[in-house]
């Protein structure tokens, strides 16, 4: 009976079922192996442009995770400066120097701070959703440049962070680094999935299409809402704290409303369908910010808005609705 | 008793420019339903062409109070060339589409005329020191203040009731009100939407570029003024409400004067206050200080 009904329903229907995770988790975990494996070849420039395109896309998932219930935050830069200075602080403060603990620490305290915000910002839709986040973004760039404490305008340096109990070497503290972020941006990306497809995941879809049908139906919007924004900064501190330990410095611009705008573009390259499609987004914006910065330094930004363009236009649902052919609109 | 009156002639000064360019951002929201991030390209736009033509206008030993003329020329100038081609060009294959992908459309936009206006003009900054002196200076107590700040109160007056009377009094302004309200019975009532949305674009281009030729005088044209102008006003017509003229000029004050507070009183405070004020604002009254409640469509 059970192989009866998810045979028949639609592939997007079948996968809450719970029949189609199992494939996803394996290929994660699979293509997870692989890049750490390639890792050890790959020349160090590839592998630093692979970790702050895992870290920034963790950023961007979370904009996803709005996304899908229609909302565009502009100011997540908040998330990423939140995480990151929560690290750097933690490690140059208090002396915890933990890789890992400093990753969790960013995206815990970015959620708590995200928590008292987003029932407020539940009730908000379109343009209003993403200029108040817009504007708390930029109260925080604004108090991060200000204040001694933080290192003002230029901000500060972070040291070289531990890993389980071990320090870590030269030669390997870039790989190691890049192996964390893998491994992390993998998990997220799997519970991302994950959640997605689950009960409240598909509230949120159904927000993005008619929220008052979903009141009439007995969901709740607002708290589907809620839940999504406190998730998203979650996300985006786990990505602000990996930036900072691979980048090893932190500064007020994290906040600023350019960085923001940077994660939507790649939110929008991904589309809302595909978690993958994030992550190559991301690495296509670190690819192309690489190369044309190299190759031409004064019109990166051009090459970059050509391609936005170029996007929304011709690819209106993202790279991810090229292999992801759910029957959902 | 003395710093009020600072406080107030700053705020006033700063306010006045920002409800210029502000009012052309509103403009292009009501109309078209953009929220433009490249608005502040605009206005950068207008600071260099100001930049360009005053130097010109120095070349050809024009009189002095003709770089006045330079600059409104240059406004016109880029209004005239830049803002049709960019709506009949880009903007026009995105209508209809979501308003926050709009809003992404004219991020890229921004980024686009970042390198653009660099590639014209050079990284290095432009001073166009001449027209501020032409006003004189005036002494209020012990303070002297330079004349060019109130002529730009008097420019931002004159254009704010320009706009409204245009808006308000004539045939064409009613007809962008009747677009405004529904573009589609305008469109049914032989109105030619596509055209107004051009001339209304145009206009909100021109104010852009007007703020950022008269304020070219008072600040150093170098890659980078957009960019703070775009949030500033961005937090103007949030404040204000989007598409609402009065709004504009509230918000334009209310911002001028929380910067020139911050900045006589608590420097420290400069960057935050007037985003503060925009959250604040948008946590109680969310549709702005004076935008009519809509109707919620189902």
């Amino acid at each position: 009976m059970t192989a009866l009904s998810s045979a028949s329903l639609p592939p997007a229907a079948a996968r809450v079922a719970g029949t189609g995770h199992g494939r996803i988790v394996a290929l994660g975990l699979a293509s997870c192996a692989a890049l750490c494996v390639a890792g050890l070849f790959a020349p160090k420039w590839l592998t630093f442009l692979v970790t702050m395109a895992a870290a920034n896309g963790l950023v961007s998932l979370g904009i996803v995770g709005l996304m899908r219930g229609g909302v565009v935050p502009f100011g997540q830069g908040m998330m990423l400066a939140l995480g990151g200075y929560t690290a750097a602080l933690i490690f140059n403060q208090l002396g915890f120097t933990d890789a890992l603990g400093l990753t969790l620490a960013g995206g815990l305290v970015s959620a708590l701070v995200a928590a008292p915000f987003s029932p407020l910002l539940s009730r908000y839709r379109g343009i209003f959703f993403a200029m108040l986040t817009l504007a708390l973004s930029m109260v925080t760039y604004g108090l991060l440049m200000k204040l001694e404490v933080m290192g003002g305008s230029d901000g500060f340096n972070v040291g070289r962070p531990t890993l389980l109990g071990q320090s870590l070497p030269d030669s390997h503290v870039g790989y190691i680094l890049y192996v964390l972020t893998i491994v992390v941006a993998t998990v997220m990306a799997l519970l991302a999935r994950i959640y997605f497809d689950s009960t409240r995941g598909l509230v949120t879809l159904a927000v993005r299409e008619n929220e008052l049908r979903v009141e009439y139906l007995g969901g709740s919007v607002r708290q589907a809402m809620t839940i999504n924004f406190i998730l998203a900064a979650f996300c985006g501190g786990l990505g602000g704290a990996l930036v900072v330990l691979s980048l090893g410095h932190i500064e007020p611009n994290f906040s600023f409303w350019t960085t923001s705008g940077e994660f939507v573009f790649v939110a929008i390259l991904a589309g809302w369908q595909s978690v993958a499609a994030v992550f190559i987004a991301s690495t296509v914006l670190e690819v192309v910010r690489s190369f044309s910065s190299a190759y031409f330094p004064n019109t990166w930004q051009l090459a970059l808005g050509l391609f936005l363009l170029f996007v929304i236009r011709f690819l209106p649902k993202g790279i991810g609705s090229l292999w992801m052919r759910g029957n959902t609109r | 008793m003395a710093e009020l009156v600072t406080i107030l002639i700053d705020g006033l000064t700063y306010a006045s420019w920002l409800f210029i360019v502000a009012l052309g951002l509103t403009l292009v929201f009501g109309v078209l339903k953009i929220l433009n991030i490249a608005h502040g390209s605009f206005y950068a736009l207008g600071a260099y062409g100001a930049a360009t033509f005053v130097a010109w206008g120095a070349s050809m030993m024009w009189a002095p109070w003709l770089s006045l003329v330079a600059m409104l020329l240059a406004a016109v100038v880029i209004a005239a060339i830049v803002a049709p081609l960019t709506e009949r060009g880009l903007l026009r294959f995105f209508y209809g589409r979501d308003e926050v992908l709009l809003v992404l459309v004219t991020n890229a936009l921004f980024l686009i005329m970042e390198d653009l206006t660099k590639l014209i003009w050079g990284a290095n900054p432009y001073y166009v020191s001449e027209p501020y002196g032409l006003f004189g200076s005036v002494d209020i107590g012990v303070q002297t203040y330079v004349g060019y700040d109130f002529m730009l109160v008097g420019l931002a007056v004159v254009v704010g009731l320009a706009v409204w009377w245009g808006l308000n009094r004539t045939r064409q302004g009613k007809i962008v009100l009747a677009v405004i309200h529904s573009p589609e019975v305008a469109s049914s009532m032989g109105v030619d939407v596509s055209r107004v949305y051009m001339i209304a674009f145009s206009v909100g281009i021109f104010l852009a570029a007007l703020g950022g030729a008269f304020t070219a005088p008072m600040i150093s044209v170098q890659p980078g003024v957009s960019v703070g102008v775009i949030i500033l006003s961005f937090a103007v017509v949030i404040i204000g409400g989007l598409g609402s003229i009065e709004g504009a000029a509230v918000g334009a004050l209310i911002v001028g004067l929380a910067r020139s507070v911050a900045v006589h009183t608590a420097p420290v405070a400069e960057l935050f206050s007037i985003y503060l004020v925009m959250a604040i604002v948008l946590m109680f009254r969310p549709e702005g200080l004076f935008q009519r409640v809509q109707a919620r469509k189902i």
